[in-house]
């Protein structure tokens, strides 16, 4: 039995086609990918992300117990800030990329992919016992909701009287919409601005009928996984599981931005300190397809006649109009503009390595 | 709602196929199109090339998917929409009629008997979304 999200019915009610996710039933499109790809980038679009999972770490060895299990610097947050992290194991292998919220000083948010709440729990309380902090999953009490979009924060501030501007990128405050409390943070997953809506349960209904309602006339439509994963794509965002997983570190997933080797010791320190020093073997790159078939995820990676690895995430990129994806690659073969084969039902295609992000929304305002 | 013209003899891959004198048009139906969503890519043989009966001749892409597209009798491609290379969602628009994909000349036109008319291809649908 697949699991389901508090806003199932809305998704059938809406004609949403559902798939299986993970082990969980979730709306794949509603008008159809491109669609709402598009309105994303040009209007506003609202997902129901509520298969990611909320672990709550609180008490006095909160930040000691985060600070050991993730890999960025929880110590340098405040108060309702955000931080885009990953958990790693000995090895420096990712179990999982996260969002670290602060809530305060002992309390502390985690919210993690669909599939890795049940490890991730026992992992993070595997590690708690020796210290006072308490480990709760509470991701069957919360529902999340992506509003996104370059018009996402006019339609969200006609029913919230705390002023949005106000929350800067990767911050979040706890405050009401529409009359019901939230946590709303400025982040998401889809390169654009906007925000992710956490509410309990009973209430995701109502905020999510109402912001489609409110949003309608600003173009704001309701957009499913399949638009999810090509908008992502398009940001260069790594999709845990195709672009990163417990035999990659978050170094070669080109996330070393997130890896605060003098923070203090942390699991898997270590291995990435020795991987630094020793340099890189490998690491994920994007890439263009120089051709009009696009290369899906697992297709067979070539060079020199040699296969070296398959596509990590590839896509047709609706807003660019191109075929991209993101692939390890031997560390001699990642510099930007150079050449391999990706092997399409049998044909080798031309692709190259290009800078990531493929898509930058340009900053209106600062 | 599902366009399935008369005219036309269906296959249960979900390809239509027009028949004029020894030759005969293929595409996707519009159901086909529609389970597929927005079409990005389609791979099309040359013309000259042989298929047998129920063998992909090429392929339909869409954000999400890869669908193959099969060959509804034996036969030899005669010319290909080479127009979907650049507009691949006449597949969508038009499937039945800027969206065709090959014309194709039977190794033996009475083969083409045995494919569905538009009311057994409604009937195929029906069953299969019960299923």
């Amino acid at each position: 039995m697949l699991k389901r999200t508090p806003l199932h019915d809305s998704h059938i009610l809406l004609g949403a086609r559902m798939v299986d996710f993970v082990g969980w039933e979730m709306p794949v499109q509603y008008s159809g990918p491109i669609p709402e790809h598009m309105a994303v980038r040009q209007a506003a679009g609202l997902f129901d992300v509520s298969h990611m999972g909320e672990i709550e770490v609180c008490g006095a060895g909160a930040l000691a117990l985060v600070q050991r299990l993730t890999t960025n610097d929880v110590a340098k947050l405040r108060d309702n800030q955000v931080q885009y992290s990953t958990m790693t194991n000995e090895q420096g292998g990712v179990i999982d990329d996260l969002l670290v919220y602060r809530l305060n000083e002992d309390y502390y948010l985690l919210v993690v992919n669909a599939g890795g709440i049940d490890t991730d729990f026992a992992w993070i309380q595997s590690h708690a016992s020796t210290l006072n902090v308490e480990v709760h999953d509470t991701s069957d009490a919360f529902a999340l909701l992506a509003l996104q979009g370059p018009r996402a924060e006019f339609i969200l501030q006609r029913i919230c009287d705390h002023m949005l501007d106000r929350i800067p990128y990767y911050w979040s405050q706890q405050i009401e919409v529409d009359g019901i409390s939230c946590r709303v943070s400025r982040t998401g997953y889809t390169g654009e601005d906007g925000f992710e809506i956490l509410c309990h349960a009973a209430d995701a209904r109502h905020i999510w009928n109402r912001l489609l309602v409110i949003g309608h006339a600003d173009g704001l439509i309701p957009c499913g996984l399949a638009a999810r994963n090509t908008l992502r794509l398009e940001a260069a965002f790594r999709l845990y599981g195709n672009d990163m997983d417990q035999t990659t570190t978050p170094l070669e997933a080109g996330l070393a931005w997130v890896v605060k080797l003098n923070k203090g010791n942390f699991i898997g320190r270590d291995a990435l300190q020795r991987q630094k020093a020793e340099g890189l073997q490998r690491k994920l790159v994007g890439f263009e397809v120089m051709d009009k078939a696009p290369a899906r995820d697992g297709y067979p990676v070539v060079i020199n006649g040699q296969q070296v690895s398959v596509v990590a995430s590839g896509s047709y990129a609706p807003y660019l109009k191109k075929n991209i994806g993101m692939v390890y690659l031997p560390i001699e073969h990642t510099v930007v503009g150079t050449q391999f084969s990706i092997v399409i039902r049998g044909r080798e295609v031309p692709a190259r390595v290009v800078e990531t992000p493929f898509y930058k929304r340009e900053k209106r305002f600062d | 709602m599902v366009n399935t013209p008369e005219d036309l003899s269906y296959t249960k891959d979900h390809e239509w196929v027009r028949i004029s004198g020894e030759q005969a048009t293929v595409g996707i139906t519009d159901h086909a199109q529609q389970q597929l969503g927005d079409v990005v890519y389609v791979e099309l043989p040359k013309a000259g090339d042989k298929f047998e009966a129920n063998e992909p001749f090429g392929s339909v892409e869409s954000v999400k998917a890869v669908s193959e597209i099969y060959m509804p009798v034996s036969g030899t491609v005669v010319n290909v929409n080479s127009a979907l290379n650049d507009a691949p969602e006449k597949v969508n628009t038009d499937p039945y009629h800027d969206g065709w994909m090959i014309i194709i000349k039977p190794d033996n036109p009475a083969t083409l008997d045995g494919l569905l008319t538009a009311a057994e291809y409604e009937d195929y649908i029906k069953e299969e979304a019960a299923e």
